[in-house]
């Protein structure tokens, strides 16, 4: 396993809700990204956002070891759940709080 | 270089021939599209798969010459 790999596995460990994007959750750098930041904070979740800006490797790293061309990238626990448009549609369909209580994830209270 | 509707709508029926698939050219600028993808090859598929299989039928394209394509994807209506 590359380096790039091994790093990007142990993003994907270092929390629950990990959320790869451009920028920082206080301080997003693309609408997508910002747009899913918006949803988790919403919903109450806690996440640790990876800034993929702040590392080329990790950037093109993350899009082909999820299969995934685009940035931002959700996973919970270390899986997969999709990008912006995913969320997204989770979110306004109401599937994504029932999905995170399912994996054992609960909203904190603001 | 921006994507056509007609060429972006093509590459997707290429890989879904059965395809329903509405797209929405949202700033008017080949570049920032919203596709509407219903297919019965979806069904069984989840969500995530479901857009890898249209992203795979832009064969790198999305990410590359296409910046934003915001993608909704549904099996057929039963009904």
């Amino acid at each position: 396993m590359s380096d790039a790999e091994t790093n990007i596995q142990n993003q994907i460990a270092s929390a629950d809700v990990v959320l790869f994007m451009k920028g920082t959750p206080v301080f997003p750098q693309c609408g997508f990204s910002g747009q899913v930041v918006q949803i988790l904070s919403h919903v109450g979740i806690p996440f640790k956002g990876v800034n993929v800006l702040e590392d080329d490797e990790l950037r093109e790293g993350i899009k082909v070891f999820s299969n995934w061309p685009t940035i931002p990238q959700l996973y919970v626990k270390g899986e997969f759940v999709g990008g912006c448009d995913i969320i997204r549609e989770m979110f306004e369909e109401g599937e994504l709080r029932p999905y995170l209580s399912e994996k054992g994830i609960e909203p904190v209270d603001g | 270089m921006p994507m056509s509707t007609g060429e972006l709508e093509q590459k997707i029926r290429q890989a879904l021939p059965d395809a329903e698939i509405e797209i929405t050219d949202l700033r008017g600028d080949g570049d920032h599209y919203a596709a509407h993808v219903v297919s019965a090859a979806f069904i069984g598929k989840t969500r995530v798969q479901q857009h890898q299989m249209v992203y795979q039928a832009l064969n790198g394209g999305m990410g590359g010459e296409l910046h934003a394509l915001a993608l909704q994807t549904d099996t057929p209506k039963t009904d």
